[in-house]
This record gives C-alpha cells, sequence and structure tokens, in this order.
C-alpha cells in the first residue's frame, strides 16, 4: 500500500501528501516520544502518534518515515504545516485513536 | 522591591530551532531595544552560550540570567535558572553527560552555533541537543536546587512537550514555585484543573527562537535586587 492509496481512507484526512505518494508503506509504527522514535521507528513507515509537534517531522524525517498520522484529532500549527510543507513529508490526521489508526493501517498494508 | 519587565525563555542560535540571528548580541540588543529589563537565554539542553549572553547584556544593560530548557525524559520541557554563570555551566555538564548520543543533522534540525565573549562564532555543537535527557521530571526541581538554581515547567498550555500535555496534571504534592505560559488566556481554565497552580507564580515568556518574537515588556516580576541570584529568589518565592 503507498501514502496515496491512504488518502481514499475516509478516516484520515490528508493535511499534506507530498511528492513521493507513490511510496510504499512497509510497516505501522506507534510512538509518542520522539526520543524513542528518534531511534526505533522503522525506515518507511507510517508512524501513528499524538505528538503534534514541529520535531515529529524533524524526526519522521531522520527515520525516513513514509508518513505520519496524527491520531486523535491533534492538530499541527501552522508553522508546523509550512515546515511539513517545505521538507515534504506526507501528514494526516484522523479522530480516530492510535490503536484503531494503527490497525486500519496494518489491515490495508497486509491486504485485508 | 523593583519591577523587572522580563522574559525568561528564549532561544540562540545554538538550539537547532534558533534561527541564526538569534546570538548572544542580538539577542541582548534586541531586549535593550524593547526595553526588557531582564532575560534569560534558554538552549535546548545547554547553558554554553550563557557566557556571551551574560557579556553581551551587560554591555547593553540588561540584566540576564544564565539558564537552559531542559528536556526531561518525559520529552517535558523545564526552564532552569540559576543566580551565578557557575552554576548554570557545572549544571550543563552534568545534562550534557544525560543527552541521548545522537549527532546533529544540520539539514534536518538547524545548526546548533555557539558565540563567544567577542561576538564571534565559537564553534559549532555536534551532538544533537533538542533530543530528550535522562533526567526525569521526578526530582528535577531538588537537582535544580542542589545547583542552586529554580525550575519552572515550560509552555504549561501546549499540547506538546508540556507538564500538562506529556505527564497528565500537577500533582498536588509537586514542588515547583512558578508555571509559565504562553497564552495568559489560558490561565483560568488550566488553573481550575489544576489547583496546585493557585500557589505558583505565573510567568508568561516568549519562547523565541526569533528576535522579532522577543516579547515585549508587558509583564513584570517583583525582585528584591537587580541580580540573577534577586531573580532566582523571586521565582522560589510563593505569590
Amino acid at each position: 500500500m503507498t501514502v496515496q492509496d491512504l488518502t481514499a481512507q475516509k478516516e484520515f484526512v490528508p493535511v499534506h501528501v507530498g511528492k513521493t505518494a507513490d511510496r510504499e508503506i512497509t510497516k505501522t509504527f506507534c510512538c509518542d516520544l520522539l526520543s524513542i522514535a528518534m531511534g526505533k521507528a522503522p525506515e518507511g513507515c507510517a508512524w501513528i502518534t499524538v505528538m503534534a509537534n514541529m520535531n515529529t517531522l524533524a524526526v519522521a524525517s531522520l527515520a525516513d518515515a513514509a508518513c505520519i498520522v496524527l491520531a486523535e484529532d491533534v492538530h499541527l500549527d501552522e508553522t508546523a504545516l509550512q515546515k511539513a510543507a517545505e521538507q515534504d513529508i506526507s501528514v494526516f490526521e484522523t479522530k480516530l485513536p492510535i490503536f484503531e489508526a494503527a490497525l486500519l493501517v496494518y489491515r490495508k498494508i497486509n491486504g485485508e | 522591591m523593583i519591577s523587572l519587565y522580563y522574559d525568561l525563555h528564549m532561544h540562540s542560535c545554538l538550539s537547532p530551532c534558533g534561527s541564526e540571528d538569534m546570538t548572544p548580541y542580538n539577542i541582548a540588543g534586541m531586549a535593550a531595544l524593547k526595553g526588557l529589563d531582564v532575560i534569560a537565554v534558554t538552549d535546548h539542553n545547554t547553558c554554553r552560550n550563557c557566557p556571551a549572553v551574560l557579556a553581551a547584556a551587560e554591555e547593553y544593560g540588561v540584566l540576564a540570567v544564565p539558564g537552559m530548557e531542559l528536556t526531561t525524559s518525559e520529552e517535558v520541557h523545564a526552564v532552569c535558572l540559576f543566580a551565578a554563570l557557575e552554576q548554570a555551566l557545572s549544571f550543563d555538564s552534568y545534562v550534557y553527560e544525560r543527552i541521548l548520543n545522537i549527532k546533529n543533522r544540520e539539514d534536518i534540525f538547524g545548526r546548533q552555533e555557539m558565540y563567544g565573549l567577542d561576538d564571534k562564532p565559537a564553534g559549532i555543537e555536534e551532538k544533537l541537543l533538542i533530543s530528550a535527557t535522562s533526567i526525569s521530571f521526578e526530582g528535577l526541581w531538588e537537582l535544580v536546587r542542589s545547583y542552586g538554581g529554580v525550575m519552572f515547567p515550560a509552555h504549561i498550555d501546549k499540547n506538546a512537550n508540556s507538564l500538562i500535555a506529556n505527564l497528565g496534571f500537577i500533582a498536588d504534592d509537586s514542588l515547583f514555585t512558578a508555571a509559565e505560559l504562553h497564552d495568559i488566556k489560558k490561565l483560568h481554565g488550566i488553573r481550575e484543573k489544576n489547583p496546585y497552580l493557585d500557589s505558583c507564580r505565573i510567568l508568561v515568556n516568549s519562547d523565541a527562537h526569533y528576535l522579532e518574537d522577543i516579547r515585549e515588556p508587558e509583564f513584570t516580576i517583583p525582585v528584591r535586587e537587580r541580580t540573577a541570584a534577586g531573580v532566582v529568589e523571586a521565582l522560589l518565592t510563593r505569590p
């Protein structure tokens, strides 16, 4: 499943979809502490978190995540939104809790 | 008592996210221009631009309190201020050993530039300063006090990296005597849910990363003497 495919999910609102939206999502990763995500987020993952912060973008970029999914209806502020566009990082928002959001991505990856 | 216009939380160019224009002399100059009486430059997990900040502030006739914005292991941001530069620098050494060992990538996080007393670049910090330390929020008050400083939780009204966002609520047996809000309008709502704040001095600082975001002289703090020690003493006094 690609990042682009995720835009078709009505539960996920695309905030910014990058130029590399045809990128394959390889794994689902859940973590809210950036210090852990920094070392552990797998390359190409969809990272589900409630940490809507400028630093989330930097960590996603460092870990080379395919996209960020902000769960629980949290939102990036204006400056962070701009940064996501500048750095071309794909970000989605969802009202779903972390587990449900991750499960949905997991099922899509596994073709369920 | 002397009333001082303050801004006790801002970042210099040593913080990766701080603008490159936020050099110690530019900050002190801007603070003087705005009419602030006291500032604190509080870079992420470091006090290494404080010597230059204090020197620059003295030249501009502004009081500067040495400090840092510490990231705890829970990723709570806490501003730590010290009565003397030596205390801040020895706390800095303690913290430096406890920052996650990740090399900064300037293309992602930004440049971490140190400045000398002569207003010239004095080197680049290679270790990523913005990541978490292994120091817990639990016990942080006592730790900072043991260095002669004072700690207050930063921007408790923000939804990330704040005491309330990351740890849920303010415990009744907390020890800190002041707390920082980014937006004073949120005070009423937050205080209702966290009555501990009734016993705290509420500070409004800029958390500026750009020169233009440094606060205008609006909020004041009453001090007995116009020194860094005087400011720390005032912050230790419950209102």
